[in-house]
């Protein structure tokens, strides 16, 4: 597939603020009417990256293209293709929903604006709250209306900027649904997002940003056969004594838990490779608190990756587990 | 050509959409009109009798100064709005539709000339009971509504400078203050020569005494002076040409940061 083929396609994109690099050379590409989620914690530089494909901001060095036209030199032809939903609903509260989308199919030429407000409303079930004003729609309700909103003038590339954040579970399953409902009609759909569980739940590629570097890509399914066949998680007294554990464990991966005492020990899945865990752990007196085995799932391959990059950052002379 | 009306239409539906934000917000209409039509029959009951200006009563004296502060007190309300839309992350949206930059602060601007013009209005209307009795000709309504016109072009663009460059609305709002207190400080309520010796020299040269000058001649009927009405206009182009670009810089610069 050539360049042009793609929705978006990024190559050695580089951004700095103030000297602190944002994105160091990120580089992948998306084909047409899929979903691509980029997965990152919060200042891994997703939402610098989807500010760049959306020409907001100008990149320090690298190419972008969003449906096919260069995001640096042909701003306007992207403005055209795109839209954007951002991390904070965008709608004006003091308008009902209605007016709303009525400006935004004004300020896209669109040539029916109340007509396509009205089924916008009603795709979103939105059309018995179209006369009240957005302050008093819910949470689930602001973000419909953010997206039907951002779906005016018929975009060829959605950006969803964390679509998810703040909503509350039900709400989050809706959003899911209207997603992949998007994405039968033929958009492409690009999201960012901090949970791993709505990235493997919506997302055809998946991309894993940390600190303006991508560290994997791939599908779900890819990003975990990546990973060992088997996984143990521990639960020890104190952080000091899981550090002690995870040292005995030099032939081991292990990744440190998000919770203070937690670690997380990857093996090949055989019964042997456990019995030399707990063999090596009891030599050296090791209180174990709770133990449990486990399939390795998306989280964990987040957490090794993240956490094998701090260690080698941190010591760069040490070679890492 | 083509984008020309684009980008017209685009003004005038940003308008629109503010015209219908302010409508439904109408507290800070009202109080653009209350406070300078209170201040208005307030300085005339209280000071009426005490002042004596040459030439006319004290209420045909002070109505210039009032539409001053009305039209600075109106033109607050568009930083705050503005700024709203810039923290709020509206702003992103519409940066990132077809829509030029320009377009989304000339709605504002367009906006505010409306709103602008409605009070001030509203202010003429309520000062004929408090005494105010204009005799203009209709040459010299002409030019008040030309000095009008300039100066909400150049507070409106006053407005928003402040409201991209404020941090909060809070910050936004302290526009308000500026524009009560400077017509004090200018011929707009006593004689700028009786003003303290220390601030004759500001009131004699800042922009509102030569428009407030040549609006109250020409609602008094006096004939057109060209030393008032040369600086009042060249105050208006130049603040407006200053005002506006420095909008657009710090526009562009802080979509970048937001």
């Amino acid at each position: 597939m050539s360049r042009s083929n793609y929705a978006i396609s990024v190559s050695a994109l580089k951004k700095s603020y103030h000297e602190k690099e944002v994105l160091k050379n990120v580089s992948f590409s998306v084909p047409p009417g899929t979903i691509y989620a980029l997965l990152g914690s919060n200042g891994a530089g997703k939402t610098t990256t989807i500010r760049i494909l959306t020409t907001q901001i100008l990149a320090d060095s690298g190419n972008a293209a969003v449906a096919g036209y260069d995001v640096m030199r042909d701003p306007e032809k992207v403005r055209e293709a795109i839209s954007l939903t951002g991390q904070f609903s965008a709608v004006d509260e003091a308008l009902t929903g209605k007016e709303n989308l009525i400006i935004m199919g004004r300020l896209r030429h669109i040539p029916a604006p109340e007509k396509t407000a009205d089924e916008l409303l009603e795709a979103f079930g939105l059309t018995a709250s179209a006369e009240k004003t957005a302050a008093l729609y819910s949470g689930g309700m602001k973000r419909k209306l953010d997206i039907a909103m951002s779906l005016i003038g018929n975009p060829r590339v959605i950006f969803l900027d964390e679509p998810t954040t703040g909503l509350d579970p039900q709400s989050r399953r809706s959003m899911w649904e209207i997603i992949r409902t998007l994405k039968e009609s033929g958009v492409t759909i690009f999201l960012t997002t901090q949970y791993l569980e709505e990235a493997e739940q919506l997302a055809d590629q998946i991309a894993i940003l940390d600190r303006g570097i991508l560290i994997a890509e791939g599908t779900a399914d890819e990003l975990k056969s990546g990973l060992a066949h088997g996984a143990a998680r521990f639960l020890f007294e104190d952080a000091e004594t899981r550090k002690r554990a995870a040292a005995l464990l030099p032939y081991c991966r292990c990744s440190f838990d998000p919770e203070e005492s937690g670690l997380t020990v990857f093996t090949d899945g055989t019964a042997d490779a456990l019995a030399r865990i707990f063999h090596t752990l009891y030599q050296n007196r090791i209180r174990i608190c709770h133990f449990s085995e486990i399939t390795p799932d998306l989280e964990d391959v987040f957490f090794t990756m993240i956490t094998k990059k701090e260690e080698h950052n941190e010591t760069p002379n040490q070679k890492s587990l | 050509m083509k984008h020309q009306i684009r980008n017209l239409s685009d003004t005038a539906v940003m308008a629109k959409r503010c015209l219908l934000l302010s409508k439904r917000n109408p507290d800070t209409f009202f109080a653009s009109i209350l406070l300078p039509a209170l201040m208005m029959l307030l300085f005339v009951s209280l000071f009426g009798n005490l002042i004596t200006v040459e030439g006319t009563s004290y209420a045909n004296y002070i109505v210039p100064g009032v539409l001053l502060q009305c039209i600075g007190q109106c033109s607050s309300t568009t930083a705050i709005m503005l700024n709203k839309d810039i923290t709020s992350g509206i702003i992103r949206r519409f940066c990132t539709l077809p829509v030029r930059n320009s377009s989304v602060l000339n709605g504002h601007i367009l906006e505010a000339f409306v709103r602008n013009l409605v009070t001030s209005s509203v202010v003429l209307l309520v000062a004929v009971p408090a005494g105010f009795r204009p005799s203009a000709s209709l040459t010299g309504w002409c030019v008040v509504f030309l000095l009008l016109a300039s100066t909400i072009l150049a507070m409106s663009w006053l407005a928003i400078l402040t409201g991209v460059a404020a941090n909060s609305a809070e910050g936004a709002s302290a526009l308000s203050s500026l524009a009560i207190i400077l017509p004090y400080l200018s011929s707009g309520f006593v004689p700028a020569e009786t003003l303290p010796a220390i601030l004759q020299p500001f009131a004699k040269y800042q922009p509102m005494t030569p428009i407030i000058d040549t609006m109250r001649n020409a609602l008094l009927g006096k004939p057109l002076e060209m030393h008032t009405f040369l600086p009042a206009v060249s105050w208006c182009a130049v603040l407006t040409a200053l005002f506006c670009t420095a909008s657009l810089v710090l526009f562009r610069k802080r979509l970048k940061r937001e």
